[in-house]
């Protein structure tokens, strides 16, 4: 077991992690014309797992994660792809992107699309890769 | 919309991504493996009949037309190249069902060789030479996690050579896209060849050939960079060297044609004077290196260095014939290559070793897998009529009509000198006793089980299509002729991509 982290470390890390994990779905979503998008998300993400997982432990990070990362991985890959394909049925060439704008009651428009769709596959990916190498780095070590 | 040339990309990578989301589960994994392949397959097929029907086939990738985005085009290189692909994809991938260990199987086996697969498709299909850069890296990543799949050491030192030559060649690859980008500003290929037509720097596009040239070169394995294959193939796992050994080279090659007669066409005298020398002495010092080795992968693997010798001199005599003999010998190759590696696994499987001093005694007690040998190794050596004496006559038949005598000689006497080597493994593995010492036991009593039957399946197979391509030969000589007509009008490619935007 990792020796527990510091009363500072402890506590910082209780707020900061919501807080970047919030922050990485902001990047996702505004990286089509902006800077952000799905890799620096995926990386902000893993960020601030790994400061929970040096604050509590690989095992409590397992549980906050839920799934585990090397399914991420795979789904990732797998919604990734699936961005590909949505234009055979418009009859044109593969990756073209299709937009499916939302009008929202209010005025707010919300475009639904699929670089969108593959941004969130590689965030996914980028999420469950690194978390797979850092956990298992962490486990060789508290062996 | 011809989605025929994508797909052979698309079906590995959704393949491989499968893969990874069932990783506990190797049944899964197994049958993903397997329906991937023969799909791989399937749409490779319709590629070709598309490719024999129209000519090229082209795809804009995101609708962003030539020069600009990627492209994918198919000529008939590229439809030969991705149909033979198909059928190692599904060679392999039933010879995995038996020889893959069920650790490997959890440590992403499938996917990395699904991954390597998509990764060759997409080299052999793209028609922008940074996307051919992209695909590359795709191929090395995969190839290098799979060679060290069990993690001994042979095989990192292996790996570690395999990786630096590779890392070298790529970052001298980049720095002629880099350049040549500088020169012409467009990296789409066709466009690129249109541009250099018109480009008056003569010096400085020569120099960035031979950078090209040795970029492939050595990813093709050619001399005098070749040692990593000899150094790395026979460590990985069977399966996984059949793979490398039938594909990965000829991918270098296959860029090699594809840069050498699209892009590099202005002076012939001096790229294709080095392409030569480089062709001969691959041949020489492949087949000498062979000669030296006692381990049966090992021998294969240089054998595999002095093969690509003669598909570069196809390409370094750059006439009509003596392309139709280079593409007509990959073709072979990649065929009888990977099934004698998938031979040697088999006979690992019953004696436990590729030593050829502890080999031996196998045709008493297993004739069928003798022949089996023969069929590949004889058709190597080029002994009529198998597939590989017609590769060769064309080959030579072309460098006596060009004149060229000398490396014609080479030509012969490598023949010569590869049929020692095909010998040598007949006698020491197949024909003498074994050695007092060796535990015989899996040879003489066992039965042939049911996973050892599997191992069999893709050896025949392959086999098959030898003795098909040698006793038919018409037809592949006829693809591999309307692959040399494109290659030598290079502007039915350029066409083709750039429609009227030229």
């Amino acid at each position: 077991m990792m020796k527990p982290g510091t009363i500072i470390l402890y506590t910082a890390a209780r707020f900061l992690v919501p807080l970047q994990l919030l922050f990485s779905v902001f990047l996702l979503l505004r990286g089509h014309n902006e800077p952000g998008g799905g890799f620096i998300a995926g990386l902000v993400a893993a960020g601030a797992f790994t400061l929970y997982l040096f604050t509590f432990g690989s095992a409590v990070t397992r549980d906050l994660m839920r799934v585990d990362p090397r399914n991420l991985i795979g789904i990732g890959l797998f919604i990734g792809m699936l961005s590909v394909f949505p234009a055979v049925f418009q009859g044109q060439a593969f990756l073209t992107a299709q937009w499916w704008p939302i009008m929202l009651p209010g005025g707010t428009e919300i475009k639904l699309s699929t670089p969108l769709i593959f941004d969130i596959g590689v965030y996914l990916t980028v999420v469950g890769a690194t978390m797979t190498m850092i956990i298992a780095l962490t486990e060789a070590e508290e062996r | 919309m011809s989605f025929e040339v994508a797909l052979p990309i698309l079906i590995p990578l959704l393949t491989g991504a499968l893969c990874v989301m069932f990783w506990r589960y190797n049944a899964i994994q197994r049958a993903l493996s397997l329906v991937g392949s023969f799909a791989l397959l399937a749409t490779s097929i319709w590629l070709m009949i598309s490719v024999y029907n129209d000519g090229h086939v082209v795809m804009y990738m995101g609708n962003w037309e030539a020069p600009f985005g990627i492209t994918l085009v198919a000529d008939m290189l590229s439809a030969i190249m991705v149909v033979l692909t198909g059928m190692m994809a599904v060679a392999i991938a039933i010879y995995s069902l038996s020889s893959a260990s069920p650790s490997h199987e959890r440590f992403g086996y499938y996917p990395l060789m699904h991954l390597l697969l998509a990764g060759v498709a997409g080299s052999f299909l793209t028609g922008d030479i940074f996307n051919l850069y992209v695909w590359f890296e795709v191929m090395l990543i995969a190839s290098f996690a799979l060679l060290i799949l069990g993690g001994e050491r042979a095989q990192m030192e292996g790996a570690v050579k395999y990786v630096t030559l590779n890392l070298l060649s790529s970052a001298i690859f980049l720095s002629a896209i880099g350049l040549l980008y500088g020169l012409v500003g467009t990296l789409n290929m066709a466009d690129i060849a249109v541009k250099l037509g018109e480009a008056e720097n003569a010096g400085l596009i020569d120099v960035i050939a031979v950078m090209f040239l040795i970029a492939f070169g050595i990813k093709a394995a050619a001399f005098p960079l070749f040692f990593w294959l000899p150094a790395s193939y026979h460590t990985g796992p069977v399966a996984v060297s059949a793979l490398f050994a039938g594909l990965l080279t000829k991918v270098g090659v296959y860029a090699l044609f594809r840069v050498f007669t699209l892009i590099f066409n202005q002076n012939v005298d001096f790229t294709h004077e080095i392409l030569l020398w480089m062709a001969g002495f691959t041949m020489l010092t492949g087949v000498l290196g062979a000669a030296a080795q006692f381990e049966f992968r090992r021998i294969l693997s240089f054998h595999i260095v002095s093969q690509i010798g003669y598909m570069i001199l196809g390409l370094a005599l750059f006439t009509p014939l003596a392309l139709i003999g280079g593409v007509f010998y990959i073709m072979h190759h990649i065929i009888v290559k990977t099934n004698l590696f998938l031979i040697s696994g088999i006979t690992h499987r019953l004696l436990g070793t590729y030593d050829l001093k502890k080999l031996g005694g196998i045709y008493k007690s297993r004739p069928f897998l003798s022949i089996l040998f023969l069929i590949p190794a004889l058709s190597l050596a080029g002994v009529p009529p198998l597939s590989g004496f017609f590769a060769k006559f064309i080959i030579i038949r072309a460098g006596v009509e060009a004149d060229a005598w000398v490396i014609t000689g080479i030509a012969l006497l490598v023949g010569l000198l590869t049929l020692y080597s095909m010998i040598k493994i007949w006698a020491e593995v197949f024909w003498k006793k074994l050695p007092k010492g060796q535990d015989d036991t899996a040879l003489v009593e066992g039965k042939t089980s049911a996973s050892t039957v599997v191992l069999y399946i893709p050896v025949v197979l392959l086999a098959v299509c030898t003795l098909f391509i040698g006793l038919n030969g018409q037809p592949i000589y006829e693809f591999a002729e309307y692959s040399a007509a494109q290659l030598l009008n290079p502007q039915g490619y350029i066409d083709a991509v750039l429609g009227g935007a030229q």
